[in-house]
């Protein structure tokens, strides 16, 4: 199974989820994508991007610097997420939260 | 502020400017304002004057209704319960005295669903609890628009006897005035009143005590003074809005419904909170790839004055603890509220402009970020 890893511990909002959906977009399908982010944004909004855009949040740890000894101050804690890429077609559709739809092209 | 309101305002300021306790002829003309004042809003409130206390804004009247409510229940415990999405006031309160006695268990946060509606079964749970107070559980939220089940949730605390604080901030004026609650607490802003003027509903049926010393104003309720002439100009300021809010209310309902839809056919956008049993004047979406303050700005500079509750424009780099909640996105976040109409005159012509300019607005935050074709 393919992985990547994508440090985006001190990148602010929205720029984790616009490094996974980079990542993401380029991914075959079955392809795991872990995500290391500080912003505190991150803990609500990556599994929002997932529900949103048919992927996998197959897990979330908080994590702190004893976990990665060489990590320097501003990193200490951080949150570790694994989403698995799943296929187009699996996609979710227009069952989010409000009643609109949502869609791929920008 | 409406403006009738305003004028009212100046003019109570002449005639009502002495102390309401005085017994010369001024102060008796104050006095004489402050119950008129009183009972335009007991009226509308559907509930006696004596009901009624003028506090210094609404967060002081949700604080007061909360104090006083664990107060009275001294004896039964202090465990305290409010939804997740309750008024930032509730949520610190709760949290400080359950730290405060180090003891978590004494501050249950109940969930809510994707709608930002509060989880009943676990509200049931939550009041079943030996020791519970109070239940604290809005009428609707301001950032979303959500309408809470109050009528069940009212029945399901009455089982146990536990008296249900309700927060109608968001809705007094512009929803229907709620029915179900044992304490009610409301600011004079959310129907076209001035700042500075909150209200507090405490029934006769409800045991509820400030706790302190005795207080000798506001039936005892408050040791602050009510200024007379910002309460005269939230009784006409509620006047006017009462008068008008059915029509009002159909009119911010469509216009929201339209932003909706406008919003939704964005690409990658989460349009939060229900779609129909809702506040008619509010409405929030989040979405993907945009810098909620970014777009904030970019709105501004395009004449519109929009909210957000995305990490990065608050003060914390905290997202909205509603949106947290809800589980939906926090990030790309704006929310509109609509004013009342008698203030905003072109409110359609700035609805139209809005609904076309924002896909603009949204693929120029996102091109600046780099994210396109994602």
């Amino acid at each position: 199974m393919n992985s990547i890893e994508i440090d985006a511990r001190g990148l602010r909002c929205p720029m984790p989820v616009i490094r996974l959906a980079a990542a993401a977009r380029d991914a075959p399908a079955g392809t795991r994508i872990i995500v290391l982010a500080s912003d505190p944004a991150a803990r609500h909004d990556i599994p929002a991007w997932c529900r949103m855009r048919g992927h996998e949040m197959s897990e979330m740890s908080e994590m702190s610097a004893t976990d990665t000894p060489s990590a320097d101050a501003a990193h200490r804690a951080y949150l570790r997420f694994v989403v698995l890429v799943l296929p187009q077609s699996s996609k979710a559709a227009g069952t989010g939260s409000g009643s609109e739809r949502w869609s791929r092209a920008m | 502020m409406l403006p009738t309101a305003r004028a009212t305002l100046m003019a109570a300021l002449d005639a009502g400017w002495a102390d309401p306790r005085r017994l010369y002829a001024e102060g008796r003309a104050a006095r004489a304002l402050l119950d008129q004042a009183r009972e335009v809003l007991a009226e509308g409130l559907g509930v006696r004057p004596a009901e009624v206390s003028f506090l210094p804004g609404g967060q002081a009247a949700l604080r007061a209704a909360l104090e006083g409510l664990r107060f009275a229940g001294r004896r039964r415990g202090a465990r305290m319960v409010a939804t997740a999405v309750e008024h930032s006031a509730i949520l610190t309160t709760g949290r400080y005295h359950a730290a405060a006695a180090e003891d978590a268990s004494l501050f249950a946060e109940v969930p809510v669903d994707r709608m930002g509606r509060v989880d009943l079964s676990a509200l049931a749970q939550a009041v079943a609890l030996p020791g519970t107070v109070l239940a604290a559980v809005q009428s609707a939220n301001g950032e979303i628009g959500t309408r809470q089940p109050l009528e069940r949730a009212h029945e399901l605390c009455r089982t146990h006897a536990i008296p249900l604080l309700v927060d109608a901030m968001a809705s007094l004026g512009r929803d229907a005035v709620p029915e179900h609650f044992d304490v009610l607490a409301g600011d004079a802003r959310s129907w076209g009143g001035p700042s500075g003027l909150g209200v507090l509903v405490v029934p006769e049926r409800t045991r509820w005590r400030r706790p302190g010393p005795d207080a000798e104003v506001e039936h005892g309720r408050t040791d602050v003074e009510p200024v007379v002439a910002i309460a005269l100009a939230a009784a006409e300021a509620w006047r006017q809005t009462e008068a008008t809010r059915a029509d009002h209310s159909a009119l911010s309902s469509a216009i929201v419904g339209r932003l909706r839809a406008a919003a939704g056919n964005l690409a990658d956008v989460d349009v939060v909170g229900d779609a129909r049993d809702r506040l008619p004047h509010v409405l929030t979406f989040s979405l993907l790839y945009v810098d909620g303050e970014a777009l904030v700005i970019e709105l501004d500079r395009r004449g519109f004055a929009v909210g957000s509750g995305s990490a990065c424009t608050s003060s914390t780099l905290e997202p909205s603890h509603v949106l947290a909640a809800m589980g939906v996105l926090t990030g790309g976040n704006v929310r509109i509220t609509l004013p009342l109409n008698a203030i905003a005159p072109t409110l359609q012509d700035d609805v139209n402009r809005f609904i076309a300019e924002l896909p603009d607005a949204v693929a120029a935050v996102r091109a600046h970020l780099g994210a396109t074709g994602l």
